[in-house]
């Protein structure tokens, strides 16, 4: 009652018994001081959610909620068990995530809508007058009124606006986008699904609905490794964390598992304890590091130089003097080793060519569907060549044969990995290998001795093929001499000596990499030997950070050969592990209709973004690198010395890679013409095309005709954290002050593109309205002219899954959205019922055409057995073979907002369905009728009902295989026609199970296996990729069919990417000699990882996180780097380049390697951020000192697994090959002083 | 002299020892009662232990023995000092010498608190209003308190002493006009009793509040009886207990 009268207590004796001979003693003092700590975590209720950000964990947590606040979270417990013989996944969840209840009620809140001031007061001044859309194309007419607000994009001045005004200016400019320029000029970035699907959903499905553009992320974000298409026709696809613990063997690349990967990292701890051997490879210290029976501190870049020399080994142990059997007959059924190769002559000797296929034979080895697109080996069975089921050939136009069997149609077949016995080849020839490890630069330069072909001896067949004979070499015989092992054929540079200083042998590579060639042997053998007694149990876990260089694909393929040489793929406990951001959709074909509106109009309009950002924020005027210096010195002719925008323009031309903006002309305007000439669409569009008529928009980004228009930024930070090139972005794309130093190629000189026109001047703020939607002020925020404040991840039902674990669980609203916020679903509604109100009379019924570019996993895939170009008059323009396919699509303006909140006819009509399968949903269609009601009035009435967030999970979760066992069923079935087997026994037992949202909101649910996954869910082996095509003999999408480690097609030979080898890292000339002053002489390698303080679970404004760690940026430098620059520890410093400069403070830190700079990414410049003595404005970003640079290899298209898919094939936005100069700060100013205010900015802040 | 006012010298030495000391009881019951989390000490020992550990002790031992010493010295009953015969002047010298000396300990104590407080940067930002006003408030009573030494040795005869002794057992003995013994002395006398009394009034709404529980606390410790404590929830539980008992008694039956 009173705490004092308690105390008072001093003659009553407190003492009621005691124990232990005295020396215990039992008082009966009040205990009413620990009701204190009772009400501390007295809470009114539980509700579950989780973090929608960019993290793999996607962890179930517990959202306690007090008097209607959120007060705090902790981690959900009640995950489904796993079997008897595995640890249980929980408890999953950081400090991180537990950090995040901050944001709900925190400073950085965005609390109301807010628009630029200029442009508010603009838009009232004109409205007063006029309708919306009549008030935009008044401000958009006007140069000045236009300018007025672009230029102070970043210098705040932002007002409170109503959501009605604020929806109306963003409705009305989208409606003036599509009518003047194209719907096609509306751009909406927003990444990752998995963790938010229904509200990435939201805006893709207004802006599919609109016919907007929706841009890629998992490309841009270099998270995509190129080389998981490339060898399995797959995009990522990979183990679940808790199949760490059945490996034998963990290989750590790269990948800093307890601190990026945190709720899993038990895993790896278990598995330790079990006594999994670990060896880990990283340059710096890492936490993951002391993880390891060994640390390999390769140097950083270099990866493939030791992949190389691990392959070495594994080969002439494992391979060659010694066969192994499991390694054998693996490599033989699952990998391309058999498959034979085409010489072709050059320079007097032979280079590897195309795969050889039924077409070259005389007789087609009887094939006549697609005997260009079937690989040939030689067959022991029959002694003779064979077809060998699976290849991509048989995948289309046949049913039955597309599978792994050991058949070829109907024989039997046992295929021939190597022509090295005397009696099986007729010559030994000299072929040609690139060796790029001369053309390293500053610090790699190591080991620059060795020439750039080096010529090694193989073992060929002579066959007749159509009028003359041709020389073929099996893949295998061909790969181990690219790996520099001597057979006893005799010639140059191959050994069988590892202390020889020959490319690819651990001395070489020790040179290279600074690892001692000893331990290089010692973690290959140790890795094959356990690989061979488990029968494939080695894995390799590998992070982003090995994929974020230029050359990603070389040391992603020799990590991927030395699994697949070791048959560790779509093996339990083996495999590649490679963790980036939360990549995984599982139920990702119930998704997509909603998604991309495909239940009212397909296709869907589809940006890869790197190409997009490339083009629209001019990157490519400032393009340091040219395709000469990445060409191979054994390419075949060509003409090869192009632009890199060049080769982008080209691959959209040949549709391989799609486009945004397509064309130069309105595409609703390109329809009408049509009609008005009475021609089919896409015949029209050819004809006009060829006679120039119609230009593709690529050729020339520059032209306001081409720009994009408005962009919808939401769920995401482009311009704090993804945007490579973020001063490009501010100067380019938006107008805003910017810190690029560096001279455009007209300015310096250089040769200009050839396809690309050029303007002497760049545009400067191409976008009209930039729309960001969040829940805080980020940085992409502050550069907006219009922030909707958006639900927190505590405010909102939605759906959540990983590829880190195979459940699925939701996000759910604990409390209302706070302030005036919504969900993202209410928001993208907001705006649609807004269009559809103010759109009557200016826009009505329309025909938009969508240019579709040759999709992977669809008929069309087998497109581009050559290349040609039309444009260069090699081919006939035919879309959707030679060029995009052309595809009308209706849309209705005046039913946006009925058609969002329906679900429409096409799911009957047309069914649905992923990866090259697809199965009717009509009974689906009609249970979600049931589930959800249907629409009454409106455009859509009669339709199934998606008003509400969980009406949309509804759909999801009804239309995927993964949550609804029935069709699941369904799509196995679908699948058996195309392999002739039978698969549906995975799901069998599932065809009951039905997952709802208040299923998952219970519990998190384990989903079903299905087709669209290469692993299986069972209560046998834990989640693996790759399962189903060794298991269940599917085979991969690729060429061959199987795990393809050579690849022929012209453009990967022409830059030396057949076979996989060591490219070190590009020279992207950064550091001229205008940019960096005098006595600025530290030059460091700028290294962006990801950090322990943010972004996996939540970002790097948040006060509880970032007390933990300096309270600002931080960049980290070693020791004797920052002694010969005269910086301590927590000095200010400036990092610069001719692409901007960023300031931070210096953790000097033994850990990192000597040469390089870590700066964890996305550390926002909004908090505790410097102006920059270089550019005189705030600090940068991360990103301030890059600009992205894509790779021609990646554009290939219509070539089976090397063919578009969004986000799953296409340019990747790498970043590592950068170097800053990094110097102390000589005066740190804050910029907050009155002169640093320029006169629009104040008055644009008032 | 604004102190010879008649009406200030009644307002300081006949009222506010009464204000001072309600304030103190009741302002330190209350948030006792409505804020025991904010009843500490407050020390920044965790921010840095520089200059703390030297200043801290010199201080306290200094101002334990300067307080313990006015206690005694001020109300000790005149009729005791008598009765043992003790000559006032010799008191007023032990006085003197103790409290001189300890006073000085204190000051430098207190001065190289003061210091770190204001100028180390952590401190200093850790510091709330009431943290800095304390300790200047308490740097100023123990200067004062050496000023006014001085005076005393111009008068050793212990009369001053004695007006002192009278009047502040006076005060807790209801004597009202009691204000009358002081007015004639120094100001500077005055003037030290006046900041002791804001000190009193300001003691609830301090870090000051610690004093009350160093008087009790950590006596109790050194005579604990054992090393492992049960605190018991029994007597208030016991009737629910009981309650839980006949519950338990209950399920045993088997269901009919």
């Amino acid at each position: 009652m009173s705490h004092l009268l308690d105390r008072l207590n001093f003659l009553k004796s407190k003492e009621v018994e005691r124990f232990s001979d005295g020396h215990g003693q039992v008082t009966n003092e009040s205990r009413d001081w620990e009701d204190t700590y009772r009400n501390r975590w007295r809470h009114d209720k539980v509700v579950r959610s989780t973090h929608g950000v960019n993290c793999t964990g996607s962890c179930s947590w517990k959202i306690y909620v007090k008097s209607g606040i959120v007060t705090w979270e902790t981690q959900q417990t009640d995950y489904p068990r796993t079997r008897a013989d595995l640890p249980n996944h929980e408890p999953r969840g950081c400090a991180r995530g537990a950090s995040y209840s901050w944001y709900l009620y925190s400073a950085n809140r965005v609390k109301n809508p807010l628009v630029r001031g200029r442009l508010m007061k603009v838009w009232r001044k004109m409205r007063q007058t006029m309708g919306p859309i009549e008030a935009w194309t008044a401000i958009q007419n006007d140069p000045i009124l236009r300018a007025s607000y672009v230029e102070t994009r970043g210098k705040g001045g932002f007002v409170r606006a109503t959501w009605d005004e604020a929806t109306e200016i963003t409705a009305a400019a989208n409606a003036y986008t599509a009518k003047t320029y194209g719907p096609d000029r509306v751009f909406g970035f927003s990444p990752i699904p998995a963790m938010s699907m229904i509200s990435y959903a939201a805006g893709s499905r207004y802006l599919s609905l609109l016919g907007g553009v929706c841009m890629s992320f998992y490309d841009w974000y270099c998270d995509l490794p190129p080389a998981s298409p490339m060898t399995w026709g797959e995009q990522t696809d990979v183990p679940e964390s808790a199949d760490w613990y059945n490996a034998g063997y963990l290989l750590l690349w790269g990948s800093n598992v307890p601190q990026t990967r945190t709720p899993d990292a038990h895993f790896y701890t278990e598995a330790r304890y079990k006594g999994t051997k670990s060896a880990v490879i990283c340059p710096d210290y890492s936490e993951a590091a002391k993880f390891g029976d060994v640390w390999l501190n390769a140097k950083q870049g270099t990866d493939a130089a030791l992949a190389m020399a691990f392959g070495h080994v594994i080969l002439r142990e494992f391979h060659l003097d010694r066969q192994c059997a499991y390694f054998e007959d693996y490599t033989r059924r699952y990998s391309d080793f058999p498959m034979l190769v085409r010489l072709e002559r050059k320079n007097g000797h032979y280079v590897p060519g195309r795969f050889l296929r039924a077409d070259d034979l005389d007789g087609k080895l009887g094939e006549e569907n697609n005997p260009e697109w079937k690989t040939v080996a030689f067959d022991e069975v029959s002694k003779g060549l064979v077809a060998p089921n699976g290849s991509i050939g048989y995948r289309w136009g046949e049913d039955g044969e597309w599978n792994l069997e050991e058949r070829a149609q109907d024989a039997d077949t046992n295929l021939k990995m190597s022509l090295i016995l005397e009696e099986d080849h007729d010559d030994v020839v000299g072929v040609d290998f690139p060796y790029f490890g001369g053309q390293a630069f500053g610090q790699f330069a190591t080991d620059i001795d060795h020439p750039e072909v080096l010529t090694r001896n193989i073992p060929v067949k002579k066959i007749k093929a159509g009028k003359g004979e041709v020389l073929v070499a099996t893949v295998f015989d061909l790969f181990a001499a690219n790996y520099g092992l001597d057979r006893g054929l005799g010639g140059h540079w191959v050994t069988s000596d590892y202390a020889d200083d020959m490319p690819g042998t651990p001395a070489w590579a020790e040179k290279i990499t600074g690892v001692s060639a000893d331990k290089i042997i010692h973690v290959a053998r140790e890795f094959a030997d356990n690989a061979e007694k488990t029968q494939g149990k080695s894995m390799i876990i590998i992070g982003a950070a090995m994929n974020h260089w230029f050359h990603m694909d070389m040391n992603y393929r020799g990590v991927i050969n030395m699994l697949v040489m070791c048959g560790c793929v779509g093996q339990s406990g083996g495999g590649w592990a490679h963790y980036v951001g939360q990549e995984k959709l599982r139920p990702q074909t119930g998704w997509q209709p909603l998604a991309f509106a495909l239940d009212w109009g397909r296709p869907p309009r589809h940006m890869n973004s790197t190409s997009a950002w490339y083009a629209h924020t001019d990157q490519w005027r400032y393009e340091t690198l040219t395709a000469s210096e990445i060409l191979s010195p054994t390419a075949p002719e060509g003409d090869w010395d192009i632009s890199l925008i060049d080769y982008n323009i080209r691959a959209e031309r040949m549709g391989w890679l799609p486009s945004a903006p397509q064309l130069k002309t309105n595409p609703l305007e390109v329809v009408k013409a049509a009609k008005a000439a009475d021609k089919e669409v896409p015949a029209y569009i050819v004809e006009n095309l060829k006679s120039g008529d119609l230009e593709m928009s690529c050729e020339d980004p520059d032209d306001p005709a081409n720009w994009p228009r408005n962009l919808f930024v939401w769920r995401s930070n482009l311009l704090g954290s993804s945007g490579k090139g973020h001063e490009y972005f501010l100067k380019h794309l938006l107008g805003a002050d910017h810190g690029v130093m560096g001279k455009d190629v007209g300015e310096e000189g250089r040769t200009l593109p050839k396809e690309a026109k050029w303007h002497e001047e760049a545009p400067r703020g191409k976008l009209d309205l930039l729309v960001t939607i969040d829940f805080r002020m980020s940085t992409t925020a502050v550069y907006s002219d219009i922030v909707l404040p958006t639900a927190s991840w505590y405010e909102k039902d939605d759906l959540n899954t990983s590829d880190m674990h195979p459940f699925i669980h939701p996000l759910q609203a604990a409390v209302d959205p706070a302030y005036e916020s919504r969900s993202d679903w209410e928001i993208f509604k907001s705006i649609a019922r807004k269009f559809q109100e103010i759109v009557p009379g200016y826009l009505g019924k329309e025909t938009d055409v969508v240019a579709l570019p040759i999709l992977h996993d669809t008929p069309a895939e087998i497109a581009q057995d050559q290349v040609k170009d039309w444009k260069k008059g090699e081919c006939d323009l035919i879309p959707g073979k030679t060029a995009p396919a052309y595809v009308p699509v209706e849309r209705d303006y005046t039913a946006i907002y009925d058609r969002f909140t329906a679900l429409g006819p096409l799911m009957d009509k047309l069914g649905n369905g992923g990866k090259g399968i697809s199965w009717n949903t009509q009974d689906e269609v009609d249970n979600l009728a049931a589930l959800n009601g249907v629409q009454r009035d409106g455009a859509a009435a009669g339709r199934p009902k998606i008003e509400t967030a969980i009406d949309a999970c509804e759909v999801v979760l009804m239309l995927a295989p993964e949550t609804n066992g029935e069709v699941a069923v369904k799509a196995w079935e679908s699948l058996e026609k195309a392999t002739g087997r039978e698969h549906a026994h995975l799901a069998a037992g599932e065809h009951h199970n039905k997952i709802r949202f208040r299923d998952i909101a219970a519990q998190p649910r384990k989903i079903i296996s299905s087709p669209t996954w290469s692993g299986i869910e069972s209560e046998k082996v834990s989640y693996n990729a790759g399962y189903t095509n060794v298991h269940e003999l599917i085979p991969w999408r690729t060429l061959s069919g199987r795990q393809q480690l050579y690849q022929d097609h012209l453009w990967m030979r022409a830059f030396g990417e057949g076979f996989m080898s060591y490219r070190p890292p590009v020279d992207l000339k950064t550091i001229t000699a205008d940019v960096q002053d005098e006595g600025d002489s530290l030059v460091l390698n700028f290294i962006t990882p990801h950090q322990k303080w943010g972004i996996h679970s939540t970002y790097t404004d948040n006060l509880l996180m970032l007390t933990l760690n300096r309270g600002g940026p931080v960049i980290w430098v070693s020791e004797n780097d920052a002694k010969s620059a005269g910086i301590v520890d927590n000095d200010w410093v400036e990092l610069y380049n001719t692409n901007g400069a960023l300031t931070a403070r210096a953790v000097v830190s033994q850990r990192i390697k000597d040469g390089t700079t870590f700066m964890y990414h996305a550390q926002e410049k909004i908090v505790n951020t410097p102006g920059s003595e270089k550019t005189g404005h705030r600090g940068g970003i991360h990103n301030s000192v890059t600009r992205a640079v894509p790779k021609p290899t990646h554009m290939i298209g219509g070539y089976a697994q090397q063919s578009y898919g969004f986000n799953y094939y296409g340019t990747v936005g790498s970043n590592r090959d950068e170097f800053v100069v990094v110097r102390k700060m000589k005066k740190v100013d804050w910029l907050d002083a009155e002169k640093a205010w320029t006169a629009p900015a104040k008055e644009a802040a008032e | 002299m604004f102190f010879s006012n008649f009406n200030l010298d009644f307002f300081i030495f006949g009222i506010m020892p009464y204000v001072a000391l309600t304030v103190l009881i009741i302002g330190s019951i209350a948030r006792y009662e409505r804020d025991p989390f904010t009843w500490k000490s407050s020390s920044s020992q965790l921010l840095r232990r520089k200059q703390l550990v030297w200043g801290s002790i010199l201080f306290h031992v200094g101002i334990l023995v300067v307080f313990f010493g006015h206690l005694i010295g001020l109300f000790t009953p005149i009729w005791v000092l008598d009765l043992l015969g003790v000559p006032y002047g010799l008191k007023q010298w032990f006085a003197v010498l103790l409290g001189g000396a300890f006073g000085i300990v204190s000051l430098i104590g207190a001065t190289m608190l003061l210091h770190r407080r204001l100028i180390d940067p952590r401190i200093r930002a850790t510091s709330s209003f009431a943290d800095i006003l304390i300790l200047v408030l308490i740097w100023i009573q123990l200067f004062v308190g050496l000023g006014t030494i001085i005076l005393t040795m111009e008068h050793m005869d212990g009369g001053e002493m004695v007006r002192f002794m009278t009047w502040s057992q006076s005060v807790v003995t209801l004597e009202l006009n009691a204000w009358t013994d002081v007015v004639s002395v120094h100001w500077l006398y005055k003037f030290h009793i006046l900041l002791g009394l804001v000190i009193v009034a300001l003691f609830p709404f301090t870090r000051l509040v610690h004093i009350w529980s160093g008087l009790a606390v950590p006596f109790r410790y050194l005579l604990r009886p054992g090393y492992q404590l049960v605190r018991s929830r029994r007597s208030r539980a016991s009737a629910r207990a009981a309650a839980d008992a006949h519950m338990r008694d209950a399920a045993r039956q088997p269901a009919e």
